[in-house]
């Protein structure tokens, strides 16, 4: 077996305050040639006490050392479960890097915007193509601000018909953050304990007049689809209900299923999770939702509109819920996924879901037998294992910072919690089978060692710059602050 | 583990001790140990109206972030000040230092349809 992880030139780096030496430049200035003129003390800034001075080598070094110790998608395999670490293709940082559309100014009028607007335009369009839903809007700034538009819209819905229900149900299987959503738009939540996939008794038991939305998750974040959504959708509409759907895992669906078609009523999309955009610090979010035709006068507004040959920032709407964020929403981003919707097609992007779902099937196999899989349903774009198997006393920390050492970021672990010691693999789309069985043979081969030698994963990572961190003390006494002489 | 025999327990792990009219609430040694180290404990303010089944608080680990139920109805009396400071309390002493809140019951009676130690027992044993 290949270890890609190795503990070569991996330097250390201190701050740049640390570096610090009195006198030390990066610049040169030429000779004075005028007579000098002294300002008025009163416009003169203060010396700033402790500021770091440092050569052009010394910044240089301090910015690519930090760098070398960022892992991502361009790195190396990243397994990471219930995040899709989508690869992002060059070809949308190019796009995003049209200066027409990257210096464009939000405040720019109509007329002299029309690349951007008609980019907007389009990427509506095809968000709500891909999702079978009636429009969509590009307002809200990432995923979590997306889930509270959608739950703001099914409340205008419900209030504008004189309702006044106050609770929504979550299944136990629905992403992490939607009771939060729900909590912050004023409703109660209701848990429902669902154990895999979500089924239609479960839901009547707890759909009553009070119920104003249930929210789900499809494919679940167990990785199951939702068989029984449209029984689910039905019987929740029947009951004066809507359907929020998190579309976190989208990729498992797009090009081969729609939630729109399923009797969802509204849905946001991770656009860094589906449509290839930089994740997490690599760039702000972008948090679409789409609604039926029903939901449409209550979407966030403005959005973009086609009026003969030119495309407009729309008026608001008297019942939408108002903007999400001043001007459009976080538009670079927008760039990059229609960029990746154009450049894939919608056979390439049927694909790309494809390929998702093979890859996490492929190490599901791979793994069957050697962890213990706690549901045997057929998963879709993420397996989860668990540790219950495992032997010398080992869990699934121990495992996930002995991949460490092999050279792989660890999976997701510890979440969904309705799996005890869950270890959450999501592969790429784009892994080649190669890739993906030198990630499979490390684990089979830290299976081995927690049976034969445990110490190698209690101690892990050994490999790695720095040893297994202090979490504990880290969250309860953090230190967020660096002080001279401290 | 130890499950203290005069305490009664819910199905979501937190333990309740009856005092006349009030009731401590806490969670039970089996769920600090699932939860692992708990770096921060969330409580409701003094005054707070708990309905029994509801989130009254968070407790959150370097594991996972959990909600906390009321397993009885009631108004909030006191709460433990000292896990705001020290949170790892709760791992070290669950069932006595690491009270959480202190509740004046609606309906003492309500105590009644808790499980006693012994059927909590055989609850975990069935979950793990």
């Amino acid at each position: 077996m290949t270890i890609v992880g190795t503990s070569g030139l991996v330097l250390n780096e201190k701050l740049l305050f640390e570096h610090s030496d009195p006198g030390r430049k990066g610049y040169s200035l030429p000779k004075l040639d005028v007579p000098a003129a002294r300002l008025a003390d009163d416009l003169c800034r203060k010396e700033i006490s402790g500021f770091p001075e440092l050569s052009e080598v010394d910044v240089v070094r301090h910015f690519t050392r930090l760098s070398t110790w960022n892992y991502g998608v361009d790195s190396g395999f990243y397994p990471l479960g219930s995040c899709t670490m989508k690869y992002n293709p060059k070809v949308n940082e190019v796009a995003a890097r049209i200066p027409g559309l990257a210096s464009v100014h939000p405040a720019t009028p109509s007329h002299l915007a029309q690349g951007s607007l008609e980019l907007m335009y389009r990427l509506q369009g095809a968000l709500a193509e891909i999702s079978g839903f009636a429009k969509v809007t590009l307002q809200p700034a990432a995923g979590a601000q997306g889930e509270f538009a959608g739950m703001l819209v099914i409340r205008a819905w419900h209030e504008a018909r004189g309702s006044k229900r106050s609770k929504v149900l979550i299944p136990a299987t629905a992403h992490g953050t939607n009771p939060a959503t729900a909590s912050l738009t004023g409703y109660d939540v209701v848990p429902i304990a669902s154990d895999g996939v979500l089924t239609l008794e479960e839901v009547e038991a707890h759909m009553n007049d009070d119920v104003a939305a249930l929210m789900v998750t499809n494919p679940n974040t167990l990785g199951l689809f939702e068989t029984n959504i449209e029984a689910i959708c039905k019987l929740v509409h029947e009951r004066g209900g809507m359907v929020y759907c998190d579309g976190a895992n989208l990729n498992a669906l797009m090009g081969i299923a729609r939630p729109g078609d399923m009797g969802i009523d509204v849905m946001h999309f991770n656009l860094h999770k589906t449509f290839s955009t930089p994740h997490g610090g690599g760039g702000p979010g972008s948090g679409p939702v789409g609604v039926t035709e029903e939901l449409i006068p209550y979407l966030p507004g403005p959005g973009v509109e086609l009026d003969g040959e030119n495309y407009r920032i729309e008026s608001t709407k008297a019942d939408s819920v108002g903007r999400m964020m001043a001007f459009h929403g976080n538009v670079g981003v927008m760039v990059r996924a229609y960029a990746y919707i154009r450049s894939m097609g919608p056979s390439g992007l049927k694909h790309a879901s494809e390929m998702a779902v093979l890859n996490a099937n492929y190490v599901r196999a791979r793994l069957e037998g050697v962890y213990d899989l706690p549901y045997k349903s057929r998963s879709l774009h993420e397996v989860i294992f668990s540790d219950k198997d495992l032997e010398g006393d080992c869990h699934t920390l121990d495992v996930a910072k002995r991949l460490i050492d092999y050279g792989y970021h660890p999976p997701t672990i510890y979440f969904p919690l309705v799996v005890k010691g869950a270890i959450m693999i999501e592969p790429t789309e784009t892994e080649s089978q190669e890739v993906l069985d030198e990630f499979c043979d490390a684990m089979i081969a830290i299976a081995g060692e927690a049976r034969d030698n445990p110490d190698l994963l209690h101690q892990a990572p050994v490999r790695s710059r720095v040893r297994r961190l202090d979490e504990t003390t880290a969250a309860r006494k953090p230190k967020l602050k660096w002080e001279k002489g401290a | 583990m130890e499950f203290p025999e005069e305490l009664k327990y819910t199905e979501e792990h937190e333990w309740v001790m009856v005092e006349e009219e009030l009731a401590v609430i806490g969670i039970s040694d089996f769920a600090q140990d699932a939860l692992g180290d708990v770096v921060f404990v969330e409580l409701p303010e003094v005054g707070t109206v708990l309905e029994a089944g509801k989130a009254f608080g968070v407790v959150e680990s370097v594991k996972a972030v959990s909600d906390i139920y009321a397993p009885i109805s009631g108004t909030v009396e006191e709460i433990n000040e000292d896990l705001i400071e020290a949170p790892e309390i709760i791992n070290t002493s669950p069932y006595e230092d690491g009270w959480m809140i202190k509740i004046r019951m609606d309906d003492a009676s309500e105590a009644d349809k808790l499980m006693d130690a012994e059927a909590y027992q055989a609850l975990i044993a069935e979950e793990s």
